[in-house]
Formats: C-alpha cells, structure tokens, sequence
C-alpha cells in the first residue's frame, strides 16, 4: 500500500504548511530581486484586501452557517439535558432552559434503567473502560511489533502477510463476526471481557501496523545499522531505539484506537453479555426502550456523557487527531 | 525504502518471525480463514447452530426474494448515492472555502470535524431527538405559525432513509473535508499564479485544474465513503431500529438479525457474503488502478 505514506505526509504539510506562514510569506519574491522590482513596478505585495469584501462576506458567512449548523445538534443536546420533563413538553427544543437542573445527569449516571439493572449509565461507563484500557494497550503493543518487523526485519513472506492484512481491513465485519464467535467460544471467551478485548486487537490491527510500519521505515536506517553493529538484537532495538524515537506515532495510534473503541457498537454487543455490554450499546438500550415514559432529558444527558470521552481526546488532541485519521483513512 | 536487511540464515530473523505470529494468525485465520469459512456455509441450511448441510443457492433464493432485504438493498442504494455525491461535494466545497487563507481556519475546522468523534449511535440517538415530529423541528416551525409544515422523516416510511443521511453527513463530511483539504494544500502555489495570470476565473481552476490534480484524494476519499456506506449500521439501530416497521433495515442489520436474533444463520451467511461481493465489486477495479502492475 503505497497510499498512507503519501497521506500523512500530506496531512503534515497541512499541519506546518502555509496555514503557519501566512498569506504573504508564499507570494513575497525572493528578497535580493524585490528591491530591484520595488524601483520598477512601485509597491511590492499583494493589493490589501478590505475586511468587509464581498469575498470575505461570501467566505466567512458561508463557514459560520454552516458551523451553526455542525454545533446544533451538541447545542440541543445540552439545552434538553438541562430542562425538565414538563419544560421539554410545553417548550421549543431550541430555546434555552428557563430553569436550569442537573437532575437529568444524575439520573442518566445513576438510576436509569436497562431491563433489570437501574443502576444508570455508570456500569456501562466502567465496562467501557475495562474493555478500552486492554484493548488499546494489546493492539498497540502488537502492531507496534508487527510494524517494527516489517519495516526492519522483512523475511520471506512478510509482505504477503501484510497484503492479507490490508486487504483484510477491506472485508465487512459481518464476514467475520460468527467464525470469530465460534472461535471465541471453543477457547470459553465468548461472553467475557477478555474476548472483546482480543476482538478489538484484531480489527485494530490492519490499520495500525500501517501506521507502525510507515513510521518506523521512515527513521533513520543508518541507526538501525549502527545498532546492529554494536550487536544490538531485534528486542534491544525495538525498545532502546524505536519506541523512544516513535512517541508521537504511539500518541496517535492511541487516539485512534481510543476513540475506536470507545465508539464501537457492533462488537460490544455481539461478544460481550447485558451485565458487560459497553457504554454505546448501554445508551443505545436505555434511550431505546419501549417501556416507560420517555425521559429526553435524561436521553440527552445519557447521550452527552456517552459522546464526552470522544469528545475530550478531540478537542485535546487537536492536530494530532486530524493526523490521526488521516492515517487511519485507509481503513474505512 | 529499503528497510530489508537480506536474511541469510532463518534463525537470524527468529525474532521478526516469532513477533509476528499474531499477525500471521489473524491475517491467514480470521480474515482470510473466516471469510472462506462464511462463504461456505452460506451454501449450507445452517439454522440455530452452524451445519454441513449443502443446499446449494437455496439461502440465496430465499434472500433475494425476502421483501425485508430487498428494502435493505434498496436503502444502501439511495443512502450510498446521496452519502457519496453530497460527502464528497460538501467535503470539497468546504475545503476550498477553508483554504482561502481565512483567519480561525483551526476554529472552524474543529467545529466542522467534532461530529466525526462522536459514535453513531450519539449521532442517531441527537438525530433522532432533532426530528422528533412532538418535539423537534417540525413542531418548532408549526409553533411559528406554520401550522401545516410536515417534516418528519423518522416517521415516514417514504422518506426515512433520507433522516438517517442528515444524520450520517452530519457525522462525516468533516473527515472528507479534512482529506480534501490535506490535497489542496498539497497543490503547488504556482498553479493559482499561472492560472491567475492567465485569467481563468476561480472556479475553473478547481473543476478543470485542480480537481484532476486530486485525483488520488478523490479515490480515497471515494473508497472511504463507499466502505463506510456498506458498514453502516449502528446509526440505524439508533436512529430507528430499521423502522417505521421494516421501511429503514440495511444489509448489515439483516445480517446481524439473522445470525443474533433470529436464529437463522444461513441467512446471515449469505447476506454477509453478498455484502463482501459488493465490496469486491468496489475495491478490486480501485485496487487494480492503483497498484495495477506494481504489486510485487
């Protein structure tokens, strides 16, 4: 796959790139001839541009409209979280509380019920956590391994492994879901943590050996070979030299793999139990079901806690996430 | 990259060899292993347990004259057309404005992407919300005075998989943005002078130069959207559980009803298997432009 390379590298001028420099530097002409241009063609640089053009106007108010648009769905969520039941009713959807409560949140954490358990959103909070923690550390320590073989140490057939496993990345995950129950159950992991845990790895593997790979092709092979010189063997190498080098990518793939997880649905609920299932398919389970009176406050709380974890590593990752999915846009 | 260093002797590549196992396992036993296996037994009448039991195209007769997947086949239709033509459109148009040198450009491309944080079922669950016919914004422009303005698409067998799209672009165009903004930016400034000097207006200079040098943006961009198309499935669940009535499954919810809940496994296998030949039917014309004669 010669695609990644190419996109991160495009994503990385994106990062540094004229955005950083700003709008002059990239038309400045070369500072010897632009004194000599300066005395010819009068003043040098572009026209000034006024702020209130009709470009601008065009430009900008385009961007906001549509970013209202974007920010309108987090924006209801939030107003209907903090109304009551009876506000919602009489109310307009948009229109912010008049009386503002937290009783909503509290009851989405603690007490809102999914069949038997009315323990709230928190079990699921914790199922997620105890599925993402080992799953994020496993896949990454896996195809960190995998991509340092096969950018460093190729052997016979180690690219026709990793072909299989690109084009597996490819393949619905319908394909494979009940082959992987069969097996998941032959070893007793079918219904428990543990086997969610090695599911994620799986599926988490295609795109993260990319990742691993193509970073670790890029440093320095002179490195590599002074290491090898020293008598350095493949395990001295990885951790003495890869990992320390490679932190960033490590940051990346954990923010891929974080919000992955976390977000996933389909797997949760198909190998793990109602007493296990994570925060997705909780929510899903409690906004979704037929019996009561619909609470949508306490929905949208429910949704808003759901989405913040996501939505915490976004907002604090900033580039590195864009980076990130970049990365990650092979595996669709 | 010529990362290889040239094993002599096997055992000098132990390590790499040893290392590797995990994705030598998944790579030959469940991708490959575990698709071969459902395509088998999608020729067998599996039912509650997997079964040998060869019945040649039977599952396969049975699927395409099933109405609850015909619809399914139907609504991947129409949300993939729209998803892809709208995605990739809106994408750009956003991209081209992002990239005119504006002030905020990192503001107001956080805001464009933060959707694409969330999971589908957070999008489906506010979506839902959103188009509550009671609630949401066909009883706030009824309460305006529009008394007759009807708008509720989750509702409406005719036009629920036009509420699930709002929802899935809302989810995704930040990420094609971000692609095809990567690929603007990738684009040699001496293009727009050259352009600029030769007086072609702005907007064919992105339709006739720089969209044709975009090219591979545009496949992956194209690829991504497609596999996700074929995938989508929790923002169903969400947003409607596949109703009002049947009016809004997709393949991979019939799949998942067939293995999980209905306890017909043959059905899932065949419908999965037709899910992965749509996807060979997509990824190996691209694969074949890409890598076409280069693949070792």
């Amino acid at each position: 796959m010669t695609k990644a390379p190419h996109l991160l590298k495009a994503s990385m001028t994106y990062d540094g790139g004229p955005a950083d420099t700003g709008p002059d530097m990239s038309l400045r002409p070369g500072s010897g001839a632009s004194a000599a241009n300066r005395i010819v063609d009068g003043p040098a640089g572009r026209k000034p541009r006024k702020a209130l053009s009709r470009r601008n106007i065009l430009i900008y108010g385009t961007l906001i409209v549509v970013c209202l648009y974007y920010l309108l769905p987090l924006y209801v969520m939030i107003v209907t979280s903090l109304k009551g039941m009876p506000e919602i009713r009489l109310g307009n959807i948009f229109a912010p509380p008049v009386e503002v409560t937290f009783q909503p949140w509290v009851k989405a954490w603690a007490e809102a019920c999914t069949g038997l358990n009315c323990d709230g959103l928190s079990r699921g909070f914790f199922n997620s956590v105890k599925i993402l923690v080992p799953s994020v550390i496993l896949s990454i320590i896996i195809a960190s391994i995998n991509g340092y073989a096969l950018a460093n140490w190729r052997f016979k057939g180690s690219e026709t492994f990793f072909t299989i496993l690109i084009v597996g990345a490819f393949i619905p995950y319908q394909v494979m879901i009940y082959p992987i129950v069969i097996m998941l159950r032959e070893v007793g992991l079918y219904g428990s943590l543990t086997g969610l845990v090695i599911v994620h790895t799986i599926f988490g593997m295609p795109i993260l050996t990319l990742l691993f790979r193509n970073y670790f092709a890029s440093v320095p092979q002179e490195l590599f070979k002074a290491a090898r010189v020293d008598g350095a063997g493949f395990w001295a190498i990885y951790f003495q030299i890869m990992v320390p080098m490679s932190l960033p990518i490590f940051v990346v793939a954990m923010i891929l793999q974080v919000t992955g997880i976390w977000n996933d649905f389909l797997f949760g609920v198909i190998y793990t139990k109602p007493d296990l299932y994570p925060m997705t398919v909780q929510l899903n389970n409690i906004v979704n079901s037929t019996q009561g009176v619909k609470e949508y406050n306490v929905n949208m709380a429910a949704t808003i806690l759901t989405g913040l974890v996501p939505l915490t590593i976004y907002f604090i990752s900033g580039k590195l996430f864009v980076r990130g999915i970049a990365a990650g846009a092979v595996k669709g | 990259m010529a990362a290889a260093t040239k094993p002599s002797r096997w055992h000098r590549n132990l390590n790499a060899k040893l290392a590797a196992i995990p994705m030598i396992v998944t790579a030959l036993v469940v991708f490959i292993g575990g698709t071969v296996w459902t395509v088998v037994y999608s020729f067998t009448n599996s039912k509650l347990l997997p079964r040998e039991k060869f019945v040649g195209l039977a599952q396969y007769d049975r699927l395409w004259s099933s109405s609850k997947w015909l619809i399914s086949i139907e609504n991947l239709a129409i949300y993939g057309a729209f998803s892809l033509v709208f995605s990739l459109l809106i994408g750009f148009v956003l991209a081209a404005l992002l990239d005119q040198k504006i002030r905020f450009e990192d503001t107001f491309r956080t805001i464009l992407l933060y959707p694409f944080a969330l999971s589908f079922i957070v999008t489906g669950l506010a979506w839902q919300w959103i188009l509550n016919p009671d609630f949401g914004v066909q009883q706030v422009v009824r309460n305006l005075g529009w008394e007759s303005f009807a708008f509720d698409p989750l509702y409406n067998p005719e036009i629920v998989i036009y509420g699930i799209l709002i929802a899935g672009l809302w989810q995704g165009t930040g990420l094609i943005m971000c692609l095809m903004l990567a690929g603007l930016r990738g684009i040699d400034e001496d293009i727009w002078k050259a352009a600029k000097i030769d007086g072609i207006p702005m907007w064919k200079t992105y339709i006739f130069i720089v969209i044709p040098m975009m090219r591979g943006i545009f496949i992956t961009a194209i690829v991504l959207i497609a596999s996700g198309i074929i995938k989508v499935y929790d923002l169903v669940v969400a947003q409607t559980g596949g109703g009002p009535g049947i009016s809004s499954e997709v393949p991979a919810k019939y799949v998942y009803d067939a293995m999980f809940l209905s306890q017909n496994l043959g059905q899932g296998f065949a419908a999965s298997t037709m899910m992965l030949l749509t996807v060979v039917i997509i990824v190996v014309p691209w694969a074949y432009l890409e890598f076409g004669g280069k693949r070792k």
